[in-house]
């Protein structure tokens, strides 16, 4: 109740203040975006007034970019009209809740329908889980047995109340509002996201995990998360998408911001299965996510790894700036595309600090009409002695009618750096399938063991919740393609 | 009813006649040889009855257990029973064997009805069949047929043969790369599988596949059409004789 009465005075305040007229109670700011949005989002998530500040100069930075994305990607798509889209919407449901049980059963049930049984998930495999519904968090759980180890998970508006010393330390340290487009756009109306603080020397016993989901229809999602894994800590991240079916094509720019510490380790999972759209290229969610990881300290780690299926365009480089003398980055991905789909992803690996290490293993499946490009670049810097650097990238074309393309940047500043770049296109072949069906596989069983089989280098970096369910995506997301 | 019967087949492959009337009856529990000199349609025969593309029927029909093969797709035929034993099984990256087995064996059960395979029960089925074999007990780890060597290929193609039971079990040159002993191996696994209710069509260039694996009857294909059957007896004639009058009579 407190924060809905603070909510209200705020709204009392900023309507005298700033002529702010947005009704504060509603459950979903009008169209379109403004400093008014910005300011109601702020309210609405009962900010202080540094956080206020810092929207506000990312909203007024975007508007310098004068509604101009970035061009550069083999991305096709028809002009976002940012003044067509909702930046706030609210589930129903805003008391706080101390256990799931508490939850609308409503949503629970949704959740379910979706394959997300978070109640046995808690119980079987001890995850805990911050589930993100629309834009805000609905429950947070394992809180208090994670808090006693001195971990902090929470939804990152909490965070905002609850530690804005880390907060303000390290929000925008790695993806700087004026970073880019969709990074500033973020920063300016983001709504909720998930905040991780591991404390010195801790290996984290369980998975973290969020479930992202979109329901409210033309509603952007704008998350944030932030990760920070302090001296000698460790870190499993698990993040999971799914979304139903519709019609509209739907924003969505995140932004993920990880930081190590000396000797420090996370590791970031995701498996993102939003709307494609459907088999004529119709809808499907657009994905512009800022990813990237500062391994500031000695001997620091951050993996990555993505299973990308869904969403009609996606557009997502996780990165790692290696800092740290003899820190480390990895990078495994799986992507998708199957009849419309257009994806542009790869990741950025900056090697600044001395022997420091990088892996790059890309595995793209383009089926239909789609279109699947890996962009990266391997960067080593002036002071970066010793660095290294091995990159992979795989691709696989099913049929005749879909594109992969492959853009790798390497820029070495330093005479001792050594980096290896290795590439392949193929296709499935003809004797591997028949030798599948001749087994008494369907086409589509076929297609799925053997493309599952090209991606098992990054599909066995995830951890065995995900392997299993990323598995059958891989199948159900090339149903259709061969005929 | 015969388990296999072809009657007047006739393929063709870019336009180029291969098989040329070719009649074959196969009947469960029996094991047929078929050989014949170097390009003759040995191979487009198993090809065109377990379903690849790329072959034009002309002419003539194939029935296997009374049903139109033509009017089944090649995954059909497979969960109705007819297995091909590759001359050079496909490498599959990525894929362990234990993995592609499971999947093979769960088809055949889906079309049977049944649930899934327990996960128990099929490693302890995988690891008799395997120790029947003579194969390694991580074998079913590797990635199939990635650098296996060529025994350990045609190892593996009768090993898929005795988990999935088929009705009639096509071998095409199941004797081209393997030394003598595991010949009597992968032989005697053939063996093993010889039933009443199973019939088996064995391709064959050399005589020597069938000193271990005895047919009840050898057919000579040569140019499209079998020029000669008969029994056990006429492969060792084969042998000593050569191919060279059926090349003469079918030109």
């Amino acid at each position: 109740m407190a924060t809905r009465e603070t909510a209200a005075a705020v709204k009392d305040i900023e309507q005298y203040k700033y002529g702010f007229v947005t009704d504060i109670e509603s459950d979903r700011a009008p169209k379109g975006l403004s400093e008014d949005i910005v300011r109601f989002i702020s309210a609405k998530k009962d900010e202080p007034e540094w956080m206020l500040e810092w929207r506000l100069k990312a909203y007024r930075y975007w508007l310098t970019l004068a509604h101009e994305e970035p061009t550069w990607a083999k991305l096709h798509y028809p002009k976002i009209d940012y003044q067509d889209a909702y930046y706030y919407a609210a589930p129903k449901q805003q008391i706080k809740l101390d256990s799931l049980d508490e939850v609308d059963p409503k949503l629970l049930e949704t959740y379910k329908k979706l394959g997300i049984p978070i109640k046995e998930q808690q119980i079987l495999a001890g995850v805990a889980v911050d589930a993100v519904f629309d834009s805000v968090s609905v429950a947070t759980t394992y809180k208090k047995k994670l808090r006693e180890m001195g971990v902090i998970f929470s939804p990152i508006s909490e965070a905002v109340k609850t530690h804005p010393e880390l907060v303000q330390k390290y929000l925008g340290s790695v993806v700087p509002y004026t970073d880019n487009f969709f990074a500033a756009l973020n920063c300016a109306v983001f709504t909720d996201g998930s905040f991780v603080y591991i404390p010195k020397g801790l290996r984290c016993p369980m998975e973290l995990s969020t479930y992202f989901r979109i329901n409210e229809k033309n509603t952007g999602q704008f998350e944030r998360t932030l990760i920070i894994a302090d001296e000698g800590a460790y870190v499993s991240y698990l993040e999971g998408c799914t979304a139903p079916q519709r019609d509209e094509n739907q924003l969505h720019a995140a932004v993920v911001e990880l930081i190590t510490l000396d000797n420090a380790e996370i590791k970031y999972s995701t498996v993102q299965n939003w709307y494609p759209g459907d088999a004529q290229g119709k809808g499907g969610i657009y994905n512009f996510v800022t990813k990237r990881a500062a391994c500031r300290g000695k001997n620091s780690k951050v993996m990555w790894t993505q299973v990308e299926t869904g969403s009609a365009i996606t557009w997502k480089y996780p990165s790692c700036i290696l800092q740290g003398d003899g820190s480390s980055g990895e990078f495994y991905s799986v992507a998708i595309t199957n009849n419309y789909q257009q994806a542009d992803t790869g990741t950025k690996m900056i090697h600044l600090g001395k022997n420091t290490r990088s892996k790059i293993i890309s595995k793209g499946i383009s089926a239909g009409h789609a279109n699947n490009t890996y962009r990266g670049l391997v960067r080593v810097g002036a002071k970066a002695d010793d660095a290294r650097n091995y990159t992979q990238c795989d691709s696989l074309l099913i049929g005749s009618t879909c594109g992969a393309h492959t853009v790798p940047y390497i820029e070495t500043h330093n005479p001792t750096a050594q980096t290896e770049h290795e590439a392949t296109t193929s296709k499935i072949s003809e004797d591997q399938l028949f030798y599948c069906l001749q087994r008494g596989m369907t086409k589509e069983e076929a297609v799925s063991l053997i493309v599952n089989g090209f991606c098992r280098e990054v599909l066995q970096t995830l951890p065995m919740e995900f392997a299993v369910e990323a598995q059958k995506l891989v199948g159900i997301s090339l149903e259709g393609s061969v005929g | 009813m015969s388990l296999l019967e072809i009657k007047n087949l006739h393929v063709s492959v870019v336009g180029k006649e291969i098989l040329k009337g070719v009649d074959l009856t196969i009947n469960a529990g029996e094991v047929h040889a078929i050989m014949g000199p170097n390009g003759t349609g040995k191979s487009t025969l198993s090809n065109v009855i377990a379903g690849r593309e790329g072959y034009e029927v002309t002419q003539g029909s194939v029935t296997f257990d009374g049903k139109d093969v033509f009017a089944m797709a090649a995954d059909e035929r497979a969960r109705a029973g007819i297995f091909l034993a590759f001359q050079y099984p496909v490498e599959i990256p990525g894929v362990t064997t234990s993995a592609f087995l499971k999947t093979a064996i769960n088809a055949k059960r889906r079309a049977e009805g049944k649930t899934e395979i327990d996960a128990m029960e099929f490693l302890k089925l995988v690891k008799a069949k395997t120790k029947a074999l003579g194969m390694a007990d991580d074998m079913i780890k590797r990635m199939l047929n990635v650098g296996f060597s060529g025994g350990e290929k045609k190892r593996a193609e009768v090993l898929q043969m005795t988990l999935l039971e088929p009705k009639l079990a096509i071998l095409d040159e199941t004797d081209s790369g393997l030394d003598i002993d595991a010949l009597k191996i992968v032989s005697e696994g053939v063996n093993a599988l010889r039933a009443p209710t199973r019939g088996f069509l064995v391709i064959t260039h050399y005589q020597r596949l069938l000193d271990y694996i005895v047919p009840d009857f050898v057919h000579v294909l040569a140019g499209g059409k079998v020029v000669a059957s008969g029994g056990k007896e006429l492969a060792k004639e084969l042998e000593a004789t050569g191919y060279a009058k059926y090349q003469g009579a079918a030109a």
